[in-house]
C-alpha cells in the first residue's frame, strides 16, 4: 500500500456553507421541536402512560447503537490488522464520536427534566444500567478522542494500537450495555432476553458500516476524490455479511420465544395481529433492513453499481429504525402480563382491556426532535472533516492496495 | 465626615437587616423544630407497611378509594391542558389507583380490584433508577424523591404492575404535602404524609366502605393486616417475579 495522504474536505466555500447553513436548519427545527415539547410538556407528544418511550428515543438508540458500529472499520485496521480499512480509520473514529452526540442530544432533550442533567452526572445508583451507560457513553467518546489522537498525531502512533483495542474493547461492552436496556425490565414479554444484547452489537454493525458507507460517498462524491471499487465493495460485502447476522439473530429470537407458549400471544402480536408493529416488522425490519441488502449487494451487477451500494445502505439505516421501532415501541405496546391466566375486561388506567394493545402515533414535533439528532451527528461530522485531516486524498485501487496494478 | 456618615449608615442597615430576618425566620425555625420532632427520626426497618385486598368485597362500579386517593394527593387538582384531546389526556393524566375488572380465562369467574404500587421488597422501579430517585424507605414504602428525578422514565418501563404516572402537563395548584411537578414520575406511596404524622390509614383504606382494603404494620403480628394475612390464604401479583410486595390480595 502507498503512503496515504490525508487532508480537509476541500470543497468550495458556497457550497459547504450552504450545505451546513441547510443542515443547522434542521438541527435548529430539532432544538425548537424539544422546546415546544418540553415548555408544554409530554402532552403534546403521543406518549402517554402506557407508550413512555416514543419516537424520540428510537431515533436515539438507533444513533447511539450506530455510533459504536461506526467505529468497527477503525477497529478492523487497528486491532485485526486489515490495512486495507486503515485509511478509513479517521473517519470511523469521528462518526463514532458524532453518532453518539447526535444520540444523546435527543435523549437528553426528550426527559421529562432536561435542566436536571447536572443531577444525573452527580447521584449515581450504580444499580441501574442507565447509570452504568451514563459513564460508558462519556468515557466513549473520551477514549475514541484519544484513540483519533493517537492516529493522526505521528508522535503518538506507537500508543495507537493499544487505544484502538481499548476502544474496541469499550465499545462492545457500550452495546450491550445499550442492549441491557431492554433485556434487564423483566416484567415485558417483548424485552427480558439475554439475547438482545448481541443482537444489538450486531445490529450497531450494520447501522454504522451503512452509515459510514454513505458519508463516505457523499463526501468523497462532493469534493471530487477518487473512491476505488476495491475498497468500497469490500464495504458492501461487509454490510451484507452483518445483515445476514442480524437476521440471523431475528430468527432465533423468534424461534427461542415461539417454543415457550408463555410468549405465543406475544410473538402473534409482532409477527401477525400486531397492526403497524407487525407491518414494520416483516416489511421495514426483516425486508427492507436485512434481505433487500443482502439481495442488492449480492447481486452481480447491481452489487457492483454506486447506485445498488447506495440503495443497500440506505436500506440497512430505514430497516433498521423500523428494528428499533418496533423493538422499543413495539415491546410497550404489546400489554404487559400482570394477572396471567386472566382477561382484563375493563380497567380504569388502559391495562390492556381485552387484550388491545396500547394506541401510539408520533407527533411530528417527536419525529423532527429526532431528524434534528440525525442532523446534529451530520454537522459535527461536516466541521470536523472541513478543519481537520479525517479524510484520505484518495482511496483509489492503486492506493489502497498495491498489487492492483499487476492483477 | 461623609465617609463617616456613610459608615454609620451602612452599619445601621446591616443591623435592621439582621433583625428583620431574625424576626421573620426565627418564629418559622421554632415552630419548625417543634412540629417536626416526631419526623427527624429517621424510618426504620422495625415497621413495614403493607395491604391485604379482599377481591371478593371489591363492589363492581364503585370508585370510592380512587376518588378519596385523587382527593388525598391533590390528583383532583391536575387539569386537563387548554387544547388536548379528551381521549389522549385520559391516558396521560396520573392516576395512582385504578379499578380493574378481571376475568378467569378457564372459569370465567370475575374479580374486582383496586390496583396500585405494590410496594415491592425489590422494586424494579428503584434498581433501574439512574439517579436514584426511585427509592424504597426502611418501612417498606416505594416513592419518588421529585428532587431528583430526571423523568427518564426507565421505572415505568420496568414496574411490572404498572403503577407509575408521569406527569404531562403544568400543575397550576397541588398540595403541600404533595408537591408535583411537570416532567417527573410518581405513584402510591401509601399516604406518606398521613403515616409520617403518627396516622395509620391511607385514604384509599379509609373511604372503603365494604371494608375490602385492610392496612398496616406487616412486622406487627397483632395488626390487623398481620392477622388478616394470617387467616386467610392471600397471593401477590406476578408472585413469579419474587418482587415481595407488601401489596397482597384474597380471593383473586
Amino acid at each position: 500500500m502507498k503512503k496515504v495522504h490525508f487532508s480537509e474536505w476541500g470543497i468550495e466555500s458556497p457550497k459547504f456553507w450552504g450545505l451546513l447553513a441547510l443542515i443547522a436548519l434542521v438541527a435548529a427545527i430539532g432544538g425548537v421541536s424539544a422546546l415546544y415539547m418540553e415548555l408544554n410538556g409530554h402532552w403534546v407528544t403521543g406518549m402517554t402512560n402506557q407508550i413512555v418511550w416514543g419516537t424520540p428515543h428510537v431515533f436515539a438508540i438507533f444513533l447511539i447503537v450506530a455510533a459504536s458500529g461506526a467505529l468497527n472499520t477503525a477497529s478492523i485496521a487497528s486491532v485485526f490488522e486489515k490495512k486495507l480499512y486503515k485509511p478509513l480509520a479517521r473517519l470511523s473514529g469521528l462518526l463514532a464520536i458524532t453518532l453518539l452526540m447526535g444520540g444523546l442530544a435527543v435523549l437528553v432533550l426528550d426527559l421529562g427534566r432536561p435542566d436536571r442533567l447536572i443531577v444525573a452526572m452527580t447521584h449515581y445508583n450504580f444499580k441501574s444500567i442507565f447509570a452504568w451507560n451514563i459513564f460508558l457513553y462519556t468515557g466513549f467518546m473520551a477514549i475514541v478522542a484519544v484513540y483519533l489522537w493517537f492516529m493522526m498525531d505521528r508522535r503518538m502512533n506507537r500508543y495507537y494500537k493499544p487505544a484502538g483495542v481499548g476502544a474496541f474493547l469499550w465499545r462492545i461492552i457500550l452495546t450491550t450495555g445499550t442492549g441491557s436496556i431492554f433485556g434487564f425490565i423483566v416484567a415485558r414479554q417483548g424485552y427480558d432476553a439475554a439475547l438482545l444484547a448481541p443482537m444489538f452489537v450486531i445490529m450497531s454493525f450494520a447501522y454504522g458500516l451503512a452509515i459510514l458507507i454513505l458519508v463516505l460517498m457523499f463526501t468523497y462524491k462532493l469534493d471530487g476524490r477518487e473512491l476505488g471499487d476495491k475498497v468500497l465493495f469490500r464495504l458492501k460485502n461487509l454490510l451484507g455479511v452483518f445483515a445476514a447476522a442480524v437476521f440471523y439473530f431475528t430468527l432465533v429470537y423468534h424461534l427461542t420465544n415461539l417454543y415457550g407458549t408463555e410468549n405465543h400471544e406475544y410473538e402473534a402480536f409482532i409477527l401477525r395481529d400486531g397492526g403497524i408493529y407487525t407491518f414494520l416488522f416483516w416489511v421495514g425490519w426483516v425486508f427492507v433492513g436485512c434481505l433487500l441488502p443482502i439481495g442488492l449487494v449480492y447481486h452481480p451487477t447491481i452489487g457492483k453499481s454506486r447506485g445498488g451500494i447506495i440503495a443497500a445502505a440506505t436500506a440497512v439505516i430505514l430497516g433498521g429504525l423500523a428494528t428499533v421501532y418496533v423493538i422499543v415501541i413495539g415491546g410497550q405496546a404489546f400489554p404487559m402480563a400482570i394477572f396471567p391466566g386472566k382477561t382484563i375486561v375493563s380497567s380504569g388506567f388502559f391495562d390492556g382491556v381485552n387484550g388491545q394493545p396500547f394506541l401510539y402515533s408520533p407527533s411530528l414535533a417527536e419525529v423532527l426532535l429526532g431528524i434534528g439528532g440525525m442532523a446534529l451527528t451530520l454537522l459535527l461530522t461536516f466541521v470536523a472533516i472541513r478543519v481537520l485531516q479525517f479524510l484520505p486524498d484518495s482511496l483509489a485501487d492503486e492506493v489502497v492496495d498495491p498489487h492492483h496494478a499487476k492483477s | 465626615m461623609s465617609s463617616m456618615n456613610d459608615q454609620a449608615r451602612r452599619d445601621f442597615l446591616k443591623k435592621a437587616a439582621a433583625a428583620a430576618t431574625t424576626a421573620t425566620v426565627a418564629p418559622g425555625v421554632v415552630l419548625h423544630t417543634l412540629k417536626a420532632q416526631p419526623r427527624t427520626t429517621a424510618v426504620t426497618s422495625k415497621v413495614r407497611w403493607g395491604m391485604l385486598i379482599d377481591t371478593s368485597k371489591c363492589a363492581d362500579g364503585c370508585t370510592d378509594c380512587i376518588n378519596a386517593c385523587d382527593k388525598e394527593n391533590g390528583i383532583d387538582l391536575v387539569d386537563k391542558p387548554e387544547g388536548a384531546d379528551d381521549a389522549m389526556w385520559e391516558r396521560q393524566r396520573p392516576h395512582w389507583i385504578r379499578h380493574v375488572k378481571l376475568k378467569d380465562n378457564l372459569t370465567g369467574r370475575v374479580t374486582n380490584l383496586p390496583m396500585m404500587c405494590q410496594h415491592c421488597e425489590e422494586p424494579p422501579c428503584a434498581d433501574v433508577c439512574p439517579t436514584g430517585a426511585s427509592f424504597r424507605r426502611a418501612d417498606g414504602i416505594v416513592m419518588v424523591d421529585r428532587h431528583i428525578c430526571i423523568g427518564c422514565r426507565y421505572c415505568m418501563m420496568a414496574c411490572p404492575y404498572k403503577a407509575r404516572s408521569f406527569i404531562h402537563a403544568e400543575v397550576a395548584e397541588k398540595l403541600t404535602h404533595t408537591p408535583r411537578g411537570k416532567g417527573c414520575v410518581e405513584s402510591c406511596n401509601f399516604c406518606v404524609h398521613r403515616l409520617d404524622n403518627g396516622q395509620a390509614t391511607t385514604a384509599c383504606q379509609e373511604a372503603c366502605k365494604h371494608q375490602a382494603i385492610v392496612f398496616g404494620d406487616l412486622n406487627d403480628p397483632d395488626s390487623a393486616v398481620s392477622k388478616a394475612l394470617k387467616a386467610y390464604p392471600s397471593v401477590a401479583v406476578r408472585d413469579d417475579l419474587k418482587l415481595n410486595p407488601g401489596v397482597r390480595y384474597t380471593n383473586i
